[in-house]
């Protein structure tokens, strides 16, 4: 079945001033396909979900994106600036670490053990922005507040913190290079429902105060429905669906997005037992 | 508590009659931490009717998977435990050598990541057919075959194929599969399923639930269902139990859950999760984080510095667990709150 959905929507053909523009996009790790002609533009100020199973090719679409991967063919630009090969410079690397910055899913791992988020900030504040000292202090300050971080919590290293307060600096540290595109990748998956909530609200506000772009990858259809304005949504590799956030959800139009629908646990919902699909060959369509 | 309009309202469900298979009643675990005794759990009192489904639902640090490691005699070396877990009428604590064995025969447990729990050089089929031989002493034949003909049952066609497998050969829901069909090989009486679903993706937890759902009818299996999804644990389990800082706030027919909460903590919960079906301008998320029961108060209702309701007499002592409107919570203001609590589906 082919891609289903309204056309032109977020398609990089509809805009000429896109934060980021993804085109053709294609990964191949020896045999395997992982990502299959992906395109996509997102606007400034706009969200985007990609949405996907384990192994849809949502996380290494990331990895291109702010270069832990190189894409085998197709396109990335970033405020105009391509970046779909390797940064040549440390100059050229600073200038995309400034258009795009990712927050992970595990904030025990993507954390320094041993830097407060104080001076977590402060280096990307240094080297992005090689501000003097005061200043710095001054937006590490702004930073924190922002993500709701107090005085105690910013010095403390991040073994002493939770996981939700963790996500907060990983947050703040990504926000500190005043990137135009923010990636979360399942950056709220691992929390506890009433963090979540905090911290969905923050992006929410951060987002209505910087403008910044989103790019949320997750899982979650809930966590996409309250964050972002439009979604793809990915299987094996391939977009299967695209369209404004609320539609996709409502009125899917993919038996996978319909399948992925009725999966999630809501009041009343009860589990059915379909055939066991074999590896390679689960689509439902003929 | 005195009171016969709560009482007239008690369904089957709530009342648990007869002998129940598990009873835990007063529970409290105390582990050392940091050189000093702390509680993990408080007070735990529940029990499972035979063949029911009974959900227990809690953040981080609820103390709901350590509920199932006393249960299952897998505390942590150096635990102060009080209180009774009773099974079948006899008390799990002083099981010992034989009998603790045939205990063990009769609890299954299932966990939420498979590959933690599966060694990665021994084939499935020596893993799945392990307790048979070694325990039950069915000859190895005989046991393959049962053990093929369980994988079935769990909707794994090619079991032969799959029992010369290695676990890294299998997909994280079919591994889950796997670990279901070897926990109900050995006709457990309790299955104690910790967030088995947790890591997988959506359409694989469907499929992982209904297989569930339907084994455990078909087995009349007792299920004790452990899950941070309160959702999940209100769809497929016959009574829920929300736990908050090692103790259980509420206890309630899962099909109420939702509409007519009884505790304040569960209403707050249910109102955080984002909707699929609509977007929030703002999330009712709750203030400050949760605690962990070694954490929270000892002379105050734990929930009360994040309780929007929270008033004096919350602060005045510990509530009890008291029965009304058909369920249990653990808060002073139910009867006032009762009908107020609501999941309000606006923002």
């Amino acid at each position: 079945m082919p891609e289903t959905g309204v056309a032109g929507a977020t398609t990089p053909a509809a805009n000429g001033t896109a934060a980021l523009a993804v085109s053709g996009l294609r990964k191949e790790f020896g045999p395997l396909v992982a990502v299959d002609d992906v395109s996509f533009a997102i606007p400034e100020a706009g969200s985007l979900a990609i949405v996907g199973e384990s192994g849809s090719g949502k996380t290494t679409i990331a990895r291109m994106i702010v270069g832990l991967e190189r894409p085998t063919q197709g396109t990335i630009t970033a405020c105009g600036n391509d970046r779909s090969r390797p940064a040549r410079s440390t100059r050229d690397r600073r200038r995309r670490g400034r258009e795009v910055q990712i927050v992970f899913q595990d904030p025990y791992t993507s954390l320094d053990p041993r830097q407060n988020a104080e001076t977590t900030i402060d280096e990307v504040l240094r080297l992005h922005h090689g501000w003097p000292a005061d200043r710095r202090r001054t937006r590490i300050a702004e930073l924190t507040g922002l993500v709701g971080l107090d005085e105690r919590q910013s010095r403390a290293l991040p073994r002493a913190l939770s996981g939700g307060q963790r996500q907060r600096i990983a947050i703040a540290r990504a926000l500190a290079a005043e990137p135009r595109v923010l990636i979360l990748d399942e950056s709220v998956a691992a929390l506890d429902v009433s963090i979540q909530a905090q911290v969905l609200n923050l992006l929410a506000d951060i987002r209505d105060e910087t403008r910044v772009s989103f790019i949320l990858i997750s899982h979650d259809l809930a966590v996409v429905r309250q964050l972002t304005d439009e979604a793809i949504v990915l299987r094996r590799g391939k977009v299967v669906e695209r369209g404004p956030t609320a539609r996709v959800l409502d009125d899917p139009q993919h038996p996978y997005t319909r399948r992925l629908r009725v999966s999630v646990p809501r009041p009343g919902w009860k589990p059915r037992r379909g055939k066991l699909p074999a590896a390679g060959e689960e689509n439902p369509t003929p | 508590m005195s009171e016969p309009t709560a009482a007239a309202e008690v369904t089957p469900a709530e009342a648990a009659p007869g002998a129940p298979l598990l009873d835990v009643d007063g529970l409290t675990v105390r582990l050392p931490i940091d050189g000093i005794h702390r509680p993990v759990l408080r007070d735990v009192s529940f029990s499972l009717r035979q063949g029911e489904a009974f959900g227990l639902v809690g953040e981080s640090g609820s103390g709901k998977s350590m509920t199932a490691r006393a249960i299952d005699r897998l505390l942590p070396a150096g635990a102060e435990v009080k209180g009774s877990i009773r099974f079948d009428g006899s008390d799990v604590s002083a099981l010992t050598g034989a009998a603790l064995r045939q205990y063990r025969g009769q609890v299954a447990m299932i966990f939420q990541d498979p590959r933690a729990h599966t060694n990665p050089v021994r084939r499935i089929g020596d893993f799945m057919t392990e307790a048979l031989r070694t325990n039950l002493s069915v000859p190895a034949g005989q046991a393959r075959a049962r053990a093929v003909d369980m994988l079935g049952q769990v909707g794994i066609e090619d079991g032969e194929r799959r029992l010369r497998q290695y676990p890294h050969q299998l997909s994280g829901g079919m591994l889950q599969r796997v670990m279901i069909a070897a926990a109900l090989l050995t006709k457990p009486r309790l299955l104690l399923a910790d967030e088995p679903t947790t890591a997988l993706d959506v359409t694989t937890q469907a499929e992982v639930m209904a297989i569930l759902d339907d084994l455990r009818r078909e087995f009349g299996l007792t299920m004790l269902f452990i899950t941070h999804d309160l959702e999940l644990a209100a769809a497929i389990c016959d009574r829920t139990a929300v736990m908050y800082a090692g103790q259980i706030v509420e206890i309630r027919r899962s099909s109420l859950l939702h509409d007519d909460p009884l505790h304040p903590y569960t209403a707050a919960l249910a109102a955080a999760r984002p909707d699929i079906a609509q977007t929030a301008h703002r999330l009712r998320a709750i203030p400050g984080r949760p605690l962990s029961a070694f954490e929270a108060p000892l002379d105050e209702c734990a929930f009360a510095p994040r309780c929007p309701h929270a008033q004096d007499p919350c602060l005045a002592a510990v509530p009890g667990l008291t029965e009304t409107g058909g369920g249990l919570s653990r808060c002073v203001r139910t009867q006032e709150l009762r009908g107020k609590l609501q999941v309000a589906t606006d923002a």
